[in-house]
């Protein structure tokens, strides 16, 4: 009994310190009063100022746009990736195909952004595109770094599903195309819905590699949050993360539902 | 015939663009570091010259620079300290919630380990401006210990590496819980009934049993959390003051506000190859061990 005690206290504990923070951010969004810290009363005003603010509004769409468009580039190639890693045996210098596809997962993503910027530099340089930075570059950046993510998935997932399956529709006349089509792609589509998920989300809300690589144009949300919130408080960035918070939830309960589907 | 075609086109796409979207950068990155700097756009001479022949223009005074200067070395190490001193602290919090969630009963468990990684699912940037307001001088911890009366005015909680730090473990934990918990959820619960019934302790269950059989999910999980807090920007950003200056800091001005390219880049060539090449050899080792002792 008295370990019980211990374990329920853990675990409560445990979720109050991850849930607390997030708490109080939605809390006080409900503050009337223009300085955060001083409670005035219950009131939807920075809601109100949010949906006005076409800074933040634009910047929220262009965000959503570059994740969309790189989840799904990042999505076809980890796929790819993923098929590549399990089910392909020649791949010419497969040591340096892995490194490739598993190193954006712990670089830094400082040094990953350096990087690129001093890649586009470069390259306009030697054949004069991309003449500016902008949209185009952060999708770039983006796209490279969630490759892994998706791949990891995609590979867990092939791994764990018999192949037999797959050998099975060949012995009864489905060619390479067909099963792949036909048999593959649906199994793991929970997976790949799941990884295009995972890398819209980092997307959209990546800084650090965004900074390195926007341009006139191309304020993405976290930017923009960022420059209100670095030296103070901002009352409609705290309206502003409820609203997030709990759409992100939301996209992450859809990717367990779809990452966990065909477990067991 | 036609499935070759195919192999080739599903390996060599994400090929095309991961060597062009990422080698590339990196060896532009080492490129630029043995560079000579000099006044000008771009801040750096070309590595080859091209006059009566080719000339081969590189130096190391840039790795020189950074690595007999106490202000670079000085802030990687504040950074490895920091790194080290989150990762123990993730491991405090987050070993007990893993094993907690991982023995709980198996309906639970899965509502438990949601709860956990859903935090992680919303927004970084949100999540440190949250502790920015909760560690504020009138903030909500100020007011529960005045009330208290731990102490008698505000202190200040804000703007120092302990608020960095407080920033980093939360949110990092959910990095550090879910390879533990992969790891404890593994393995058979009845091996510390045994260790019990065989008359060891609960101390020397922990120690002899539970520990030892944790070992690779407590390197994953303190990985995950190690590398990249030490290349950490925002959070230092957001919760830290002027008392520790870090690597991710140091990395940033030198490049934006020196516009000392081949600096920066020595810093960042630096950081890949003690932080990132020594992960990438012990992967390629172990997936070579293990592959030799599965057959």
């Amino acid at each position: 009994m008295k370990s019980s005690l211990i374990k329920s206290t853990v675990i409560f504990l445990g979720l109050f310190f991850l849930y607390f923070p997030i708490l109080v951010l939605i809390f006080y969004s409900f503050n009337e009063n223009k300085r955060v810290m001083v409670w005035k009363g219950f009131s939807l005003r920075w809601y109100n100022e949010l949906f006005t603010n076409e800074q933040i509004i634009e910047s929220f769409i262009i965000s959503i746009k570059i994740a969309a468009f790189s989840a799904t580039f990042a999505t076809i190639l980890g796929v790819m990736i993923g098929y590549s890693l399990v089910r392909i045996r020649k791949i010419p210098f497969r040591s340096f195909y892995i490194f490739l596809s598993s190193t954006p997962l712990v670089l830094p993503e400082l040094i990953l952004g350096l990087s690129m910027l001093l890649f586009f530099i470069s390259l306009n340089n030697v054949i004069g595109f991309p003449s500016s930075r902008g949209q185009l570059t952060i999708f770039i950046s983006h796209v490279t770094f969630c490759i892994a993510f998706v791949a990891i998935i995609i590979q867990a997932r092939l791994t764990d599903f018999n192949k037999n399956i797959e050998e099975a529709a060949m012995d009864l006349g489905y060619n390479y195309t067909k099963v792949l089509y036909k048999i593959t792609l649906p199994i793991i589509l929970p997976s790949i819905i799941a990884g295009w998920l995972l890398a819209f989300t980092i997307s959209l809300d990546d800084l650090v590699v965004a900074s390195f690589t926007t341009g006139p144009g191309a304020n993405t949300l976290p930017i923009v949050v960022f420059s209100k919130v670095r030296l103070g408080l901002s009352p409609e960035v705290n309206a502003l993360s409820a609203i997030l918070m709990f759409a992100l939830i939301i996209i992450g309960l859809f990717y367990f539902y779809f990452n966990k589907k065909f477990k067991h | 015939m036609k499935n070759k075609l195919f192999e080739k086109y599903f390996v060599f796409s994400p090929y095309f663009w991961l060597v062009l979207f990422f080698f590339i950068p990196l060896a532009i990155i080492f490129k630029i570091s043995i560079s000579i700097s000099e006044w000008g756009m771009p801040p750096y001479q070309d590595i080859f010259l091209f006059d009566n022949g080719l000339k081969i223009n590189t130096t190391f005074e840039n790795y020189v620079y950074i690595f007999s200067d106490f202000y670079y070395i000085g802030s990687f190490l504040n950074s490895m300290i920091l790194a080290l001193i989150s990762t123990i602290f993730c491991l405090l919090i987050g070993f007990p919630l893993a094993f907690y969630i991982a023995t709980s009963n198996i309906r639970l468990r899965n509502i438990l380990l949601v709860l956990v990684v859903i935090p992680f699912w919303s927004s970084f940037l949100l999540r440190v401006y949250a502790w920015k307001i909760i560690l504020q001088n009138n903030g909500i911890l100020n007011v529960i210990l005045l009330n208290l009366g731990i102490t008698s005015e505000p202190l200040q909680l804000l703007y120092n590496q302990y608020a960095v730090i407080m920033g980093i473990v939360y949110t990092y934990l959910p990095l550090m819980i879910l390879p533990l918990y992969g790891y404890l959820n593994k393995f058979d619960l009845n091996l510390i009934e045994a260790s019990k019934d065989l008359g060891l302790n609960r101390f020397k269950t922990f120690f002899k049993v539970i520990l030892p059989l944790s070992v690779p999910g407590i390197v994953a999980g303190s990985l995950l959390v190690f590398i990249p807090v030490v290349g950490e920007f925002i959070i230092p950003e957001m919760l830290g003051g002027s008392d520790r200056l870090y690597y991710g800091k140091i990395l940033w001005e030198e490049f934006f506000v020196n516009r000392n390219w081949p600096g920066a880049s020595a810093l960042a060539f630096s950081g890949i190859i003690i932080l990132v090449l020594p992960i990438v050899i012990f992967q390629i080792l172990y997936s070579r061990w293990s592959q030799k002792n599965e057959i």
